[in-house]
């Protein structure tokens, strides 16, 4: 007769149980995401356009306009990206439009499709305009708007991760998205360093500087919030990417801090920071299958 | 039980059209494992049989609710406490929740996933674009995406044959009254009374109901149950929980968020010499 002790049972269990049991079989309360790997890496792509997108308004006002260019068109072609990634996941892709049938404020997806919809209109009609030469005002107003959607587009995702069932990822949700909003800052200081060292090199080595303190702090003070739940963020799959993701995002800052004039090394710094933020998506997915499988996360999660 | 529902004129949300909230009561105190409440709920809902697999966990090869498996009897096999030579056998079909906060419907991006008439949860095939969300938002891990056909399935609440006068398949195929279907408010008063009987009996000493009470984390269940072991022995979460107020200080921090972000670019720019 088979003690119901889940898995972590020893081999030589004694005849009477003296722990209570804590599952059913071991088996799995809440699921796993049902989702594929165009999730995580939107989450990436979503969040650097979004920082992107603030940077070209923003360097459009300082009087920038050489680097707000190159931010805009990177942002545009990751608001391209974005949705096929979002809508080759979907269960019935064809149905894509779906997303746009209401508004559902409880819904943080919902409220990102349609953050997302409007983002990639303001920054096409932005880049149309400029292309088209359009009066400045014109291209201003679309790249403004796309400015004011781009943060929460980066930021929108975390919450989604937060209201849901996951025990690790629920335990966050105050923490995420300032994790979430500093690695996108760094990703978008990242690509500026990537695209080249000319104006406003300085600028966005600030932004991956200031970018990784935030997101390694938000981190730490996430992980040290969590307790036991912060469990899949040091073993497993979870832990071996989010290990990855701190040593390159700090790589990533030390070496566009400490590079000095070297275009070399202000590149390579520019990808590691670039590198580390999708990292960090993947990091906190999969952290995310690892909370679910065991059912013990979520027990403790709801005794404490 | 089997007090058939009004049908209302029109489909307005139960407490505009006055309805009856209609939910399950399983009573797994006289479950007797029989899972005939899996079989008449796949035959009557054409859910897709499941790959034969022993599991080895006693008589339990469903092992979970799924998109395939709408309802699933739970064999719990324990060694008594009290007496070695003793094994106690509990059975329990689960089911889906229709939770009163039903997370799978607040997190809906399609608005596919519905509040009937009947107030139960159910979701429209011919809108769900299959994003997912519902099943990793779901406490209970019921609702899940069918990875054939991408769309989300779970229990209907037999809303098909709710609107015609009769009760749920499972309810009408168990054997031994252990899932009665009915009027959520009598369920319940019914519950309470059974729980007392089954306190006073041998083995009923750690009876409770799960799900029954509005002030819990979901609002409480319009599927809700009597167990006679901790749920989590069920494989069901301790405490459940979606609340509307944890999702507007999600948005809170996140607007801090993007601020920090905003001013952390504006911070980077300005300062350039």
């Amino acid at each position: 007769m088979a003690a119901v002790e889940g898995r972590e049972e020893p081999a030589e269990r004694p005849l009477v149980p003296r722990e209570r049991p804590r599952s059913y079989y071991g088996l799995p309360i809440v699921r796993r995401p049902a989702w594929t790997w165009e999730v995580p890496l939107y989450f990436f792509t979503g969040g650097t356009a979004g920082a992107l997108a603030a940077v070209s308004i923003l360097a459009r006002w300082s009087g920038q306009h050489r680097m707000g260019r190159t931010a805009r068109r990177v942002a545009l072609a990751g608001a391209l990206v974005s949705p096929a990634l979002l809508i080759s996941d979907l269960g019935r892709p064809a149905r894509f439009l779906n997303m746009l049938r209401v508004l559902r404020p409880t819904s943080p997806m919902s409220i990102g499709s349609w953050t997302l919809a409007g983002f990639g209109t303001a920054l096409g009609m932005a880049e149309a305009a400029d292309l088209a030469g359009f009066p400045v005002a014109v291209t201003g107003t679309m790249e403004g708007a796309a400015g004011i959607l781009g943060p929460i587009l980066a930021n929108y995702t975390a919450v989604l991760l937060g209201d849901t069932a996951n025990p690790t990822w629920r335990g966050g949700r105050h923490f995420l998205p300032f994790v979430f909003s500093g690695s996108s800052l760094s990703a978008a200081g990242g690509v500026l360093c990537l695209a080249g060292p000319g104006e406003g090199g300085a600028a966005s080595r600030r932004m991956v500087v200031v970018g990784t303190a935030l997101e390694q702090a938000a981190f730490l003070a996430m992980e040290s919030q969590l307790g036991p739940l912060a469990e899949p963020y040091r073993t497993g799959t979870g832990g071996r990417l989010a290990r990855a993701h701190r040593r390159a995002s700090m790589a990533g800052a030390l070496l566009v801090l400490g590079g000095g004039r070297s275009p070399l090394l202000q590149r390579l710094g520019g990808a590691l920071a670039v590198g580390s933020s999708a990292l960090l998506r993947q990091a906190v997915y999969r952290a995310g299958f690892q909370a679910a499988d065991d059912p013990a996360y979520l027990v403790e999660s709801q005794e404490r | 039980m089997s007090s058939a529902p009004r049908q209302p004129a029109v489909a307005l949300p139960l407490w505009q059209a006055g309805g009856t909230r209609m939910g399950f009561f399983t009573d797994s105190s006289v479950c007797i494992g029989c899972k005939a409440c899996e079989v008449a709920c796949k035959e009557w809902n054409g859910v897709p049989d499941l790959k034969p697999a022993w599991s080895g966990n006693s008589y339990d090869n469903t092992l979970r609710l799924g998109a395939d498996s709408w309802r699933h009897v739970a064999f719990v096999e324990r060694v008594r406490q009290d007496d070695a030579a003793g094994v106690r056998w509990l059975m329990s079909s689960d089911v889906c929740k229709h939770c009163t906060r039903a997370a799978c419907l607040e997190v809906c991006p399609t608005g596919a996933i519905f509040r009937s008439e009947f107030g139960t949860v159910v979701v429209q095939d011919d809108v769900c674009n299959g994003c997912g969300y519902c099943v990793v938002a779901c406490p209970f891990g019921v609702i899940e995406r069918r990875e054939d056909d991408g769309r989300a399935f779970k229990c209907t609440l037999c809303y098909d044959r709710l609107k015609v006068g009769e009760q749920p398949a499972c309810a009408k195929a168990c054997p031994t009254a252990s899932i009665q279907f009915g009027p959520v408010e009598e369920l319940r008063e019914a519950a309470r009374a059974r729980l007392e009987q089954v306190r006073g009996q041998p083995g009923g000493e750690e009876a409770r109901l799960y799900g029954a009470d509005e002030g819990d984390g979901v609002g409480g269940f319009g599927a809700f149950f009597l167990l006679l072991d901790r749920p989590e022995v069920y494989g069901l979460p301790p405490r459940p929980e979606y609340r509307r107020r944890d999702v507007v200080t999600m948005w809170g921090a996140a607007s801090v968020a993007a601020w920090l972000l905003v001013g952390g670019l504006a911070g980077a720019l300005r300062w350039r010499r």
